[in-house]
């Protein structure tokens, strides 16, 4: 079929992307593509998947792109799911083009999802879990009362950057009789149907309780197989033998062992528990992932039958989602160049190869070259008096700051240390100085948060002017305690 | 693969959540009312002008990185030096650049943009007016006639067209076949009217203020923010709401509203002269029977003398014997109780209601004694 010819419905545009997709190698789950309005777009935005638990954070974002949006300041052109089949959604006021150009970005993040090994482990029915754990939390605001949700979710979402993506290996590594990846790889092998995996497998007849027992043999396994042996109190004690620590798992510490929790709220860590590892991969190769999207959507549009004022339309598109910014660096932009970079250096096959094993990190670390760095007149700046000033352009300075920035996906790296400190049950975590001092107002509300959810005293170690400084948080008040 | 296009419009999630969250915002501005009530470029402003109102708690808490101290990475356009500039700090961070970390306040509230009258409406919801009594007059037959309803009989001049097709075309319908034909007496239907009977009630608020010498700025601009919100609040209760302004010192006039707040003179007080002013007021030109009367005073209860502060308990009850409610305001910035209020304390009216302001954030509890809807009240 050839465009040239007039053949332009949405279908056929999508069906040529597909092919030259398939042409270059990705290997993209089915994608199913949803055109909706920009109320809807700009929902899926805030809420990060369609059909999520309603807060009032989510309002908050919805707003505030809907508001950016209404004054023509930004606009989404595309938004995919990773699950399979995927899902992408297309504004309702999108031209072919802009269509065409989101459609062929769209297969690039699908082909990433479906190879990359940070994905490996995701849930592809997410929409569906999303949706049974949203009508779940609504039943707890029906049973145990809206506000007592809605501040127990205040609580644990202060701290849902808390957890470990890496905790389903480490119990796989210590335990090869549960290999959790194996129930994955039949899960979410691609040799079944679309059809079949539409949830009908997961919501049985009789509701809830036959959806929770389900669920254990999906996705957080490691929440749920650790649970059945502690019906006794006595296994919610962190004292007990087995508990290895430090443990990096914030949210799941508390599931297991805090002890004044009723069931519902440890079914609400274990949800936003289970979101947040979810979303992690996607915070792990950002730059990665929005680079190969951006690759491949110019391979693809440039080589469709596009007209001359199409062809400038997807000029200005892309100029525009690649623009530089002088205060944070675009993932769009930076990624592309990398990648069309390790092409030129390394041949087509390394791109497959990378994309496959990297994440942010260890790509900016293996991948990201001097003479790059220079061409993009990347630097580090700070702030110096009321003013952010460069302070660095020597390539190896600003490659090692971005890759440290990367640590921990950007967030400050907290453990638990002991849950039973000063042996009166009281928590102790600790923060990993690594040069960057925390926000302390901030650092006091969530502690008291994580004092709320453990039921006893919490404390934080940090380091501030190069002292060790505890926080302590008991019944709400904040103490500060330098050494 | 394909597209497809579902119907949208009954997906309402994040609507609902945002109303929530708004929800969250009026919460919030609730509880710190009592600071935000009195603020000066608040009570400055026209109903329609947009306020922004300081909010707390709203924020989600997280453990994060300091943003002041962290290292970033951008990207210029080619020719970027070490020491070049490439933003500033908004003005309202500046200096917190210099201090350390963990030093600095946080930045916990952010601004809620509204309009005074959304604000009003917040403040309003709980105020209501205290001591109703019937007024005998209130209710003014208005000339208004309004259609309401339909009938079978009537002047032809009323016929209701629409409505008489509409049966004539019921009636053959259920004869089998909806069409419009052989209009019948039964089909015709008439407009009936109702003389629209509107409650028109007035009040009166008869504000008055000490200006001598002892009243500085500070109780001036207490008073204005006082009467700002009452002013506001009964304008929502009444359809029509006339106001008196009434100065004194030893002596006491009738000033316009302009004057009223602008005044400060100097020379002793002397209450008992407003006190007679308002009843004569009353008396010549708001009939208690047609009226709904609101005296409100504003002093530092610093008053001439014993006998005086007597005269005026002797006005204060023939005032209040006409009035729903008398306001009295002390402003003062010390804690002792002056010797008017020792004089008003042997008075036992529910209507008269003390209200003792000592900084900005006793406004919003000023208001909420005066109208107070628990006080034997109702809402009108």
């Amino acid at each position: 079929m050839s465009f040239a010819d007039g053949d332009q419905t949405l279908e056929d545009r999508i069906g040529r992307i597909w092919d030259l997709a398939r042409g270059f190698g990705l290997d993209p789950f089915p994608v199913h593509f949803e055109v909706v309005p920009a109320t809807i777009m700009y929902e899926f935005g805030a809420y990060g998947l369609p059909g999520r638990f309603s807060h009032w954070t989510h309002g908050k974002a919805y707003h505030s792109m809907k508001t950016s949006y209404d004054y023509g300041l930004s606009k989404i052109y595309e938004l995919v799911i990773n699950t399979n089949p995927s899902y992408a959604f297309l504004l309702d006021t999108n031209t072919l083009l802009d269509d065409s150009f989101v459609a062929a970005h769209v297969l690039g993040h699908v082909d990433f999802f479906k190879h990359n090994a940070y994905f490996a482990r995701t849930n592809r029915d997410m929409l569906e879990t999303v949706q049974v754990d949203a009508d779940r939390i609504r039943s707890y605001e029906f049973e145990y009362g809206a506000r007592e949700v809605e501040e127990f979710l205040d609580a644990v979402l202060s701290i849902d950057e808390h957890v470990d993506p890496f905790r389903p290996v480490r119990e796989d590594a210590s335990d090869p009789g549960r290999r959790s990846g194996d129930r994955h790889g039949e899960q979410h092998g691609h040799q079944r149907g679309a059809g079949d995996r539409r949830g009908a497998d997961r919501r049985g007849p009789s509701g809830r309780r036959d959806d929770k027992k389900r669920r254990a043999q999906t996705a957080w396994d490691d929440l749920f197989e650790a649970e059945e042996p502690a019906e006794g109190e006595e296994a919610r004690k962190p004292g007990r033998r087995g508990v290895e620590l430090p443990e990096k798992d914030l949210l799941w510490f508390l599931h297991q062992y805090a002890e004044n929790l009723e069931d519902w709220q440890r079914d609400v860590i274990a949800i936003v528990r289970q979101e947040m590892l979810y979303f992690i991969p996607q915070m792990q190769t950002k730059i990665m992932n929005e680079g190969w999207a951006s690759f491949w959507h110019n391979r693809i549009m440039r080589e469709l039958d596009l007209s001359d004022k199409e062809f400038t339309d997807f000029a200005a598109l892309h100029a525009s989602v690649l623009a530089p910014n002088r205060k944070r660096v675009n993932p769009y932009h930076l990624g592309f160049k990398m990648w069309e970079d390790i092409e030129k250096r390394f041949g087509r096959d390394r791109l497959f190869e990378a994309r496959e094993l990297e994440c942010d990190q260890s790509f900016l670390r293996n991948y990201l070259a001097e003479d790059l760095v220079q061409d993009l007149d990347l630097y580090v700046y700070a702030l110096e008096g009321d003013e952010w000033k460069v302070t660095e352009k020597a390539w190896e300075k600003v490659r090692d700051t971005l890759v440290d920035s990367l640590t921990n996906f950007g967030q400050p790296y907290i453990t638990v240390e002991d849950g039973n400190y000063g042996r009166k049950r009281e928590l102790y975590l600790k923060h990993h100085f690594d040069g960057q001092a925390l926000d302390v107002p901030y650092a006091e509300r969530a502690l008291a948060a994580v004092e709320k959810l453990w039921g006893f005293p919490a404390h934080l170690e940090t380091e501030l002017h190069g002292r060790k400084v505890v926080l302590t948080c008991e019944g709400g008040q904040v103490l500060k305690t330098m050494y | 693969m394909f597209a497809s296009h579902t119907d949208w419009s009954l997906h309402r999630k994040g609507p609902v959540d945002q109303a929530r969250h708004n929800q969250k915002i009026r919460e919030a501005i609730k509880e710190n009312l009592g600071e935000i009530i009195s603020e000066e470029n608040i009570i400055t402003s026209e109903g329609d002008r947009v306020v922004k109102v300081p909010i707390r708690s709203l924020e989600q808490y997280k453990f994060r990185f300091d943003p002041y101290e962290q290292k970033r990475v951008g990207e210029g356009k080619g020719d970027t030096k070490v020491g070049d500039v490439i933003g500033k700090l908004p003005p309202e961070q500046q200096g917190q650049g210099d201090k350390k970390a963990g030093d600095r306040p946080g930045v916990d509230y952010f601004e809620v943009e509204m309009t005074i009258d959304e604000l009003a409406e917040l403040i309003f919801e709980d105020l209501g007016l205290p001591n109703l009594r019937p007024k005998a007059s209130q209710e003014v037959e208005s000339e208004d006639i309004r259609f309401t309803d339909v009938r079978r009989k009537g002047a032809m001049g009323n016929l209701d067209k629409r409505r008489t097709v509409l049966e004539n075309i019921l009636r053959n319908a259920r004869a089998g076949e909806a069409v419009f034909r052989g209009l019948k007496q039964d089909d015709l239907r008439f407009k009936a009217w109702e003389r629209a009977v509107k409650r028109e009630s007035s009040a009166v608020v008869i504000a008055m203020r000490d200006v001598s010498g002892s009243m500085g700025e500070f109780k001036k601009y207490i008073t204005r923010s006082l009467f700002f919100w009452m002013v506001r609040f009964l304008r929502t209760r009444y359809r029509q709401v006339e106001i008196v302004f009434v100065v004194h010192h030893t002596e006491a006039r009738i000033t316009d509203e302009d004057t009223f707040f602008r005044l400060g003179e100097s020379g002793g007080t002397k209450v008992s002269s407003a006190y007679q002013l308002a009843l004569d007021t009353i008396k010549e030109k708001y009939d208690p029977a047609l009226w709904n009367i609101y005296p409100f005073h504003f002093s530092d209860g610093d008053n001439w003398g014993e006998s005086d502060n007597r005269k005026c308990l002797a006005l204060l009850e023939q005032i209040l014997a006409v009035s729903n409610l008398f306001g009295y305001g002390e402003i003062r910035e010390d804690g002792y109780t002056s010797t008017l209020m020792s004089a008003f304390s042997g008075l036992n009216d529910p209507r008269f209601i003390v209200a003792v302001i000592r900084e900005k954030k006793d406004v919003y509890p000023a208001l909420q004694r005066w109208f107070n809807p628990g006080a034997g009240g109702e809402k009108p």
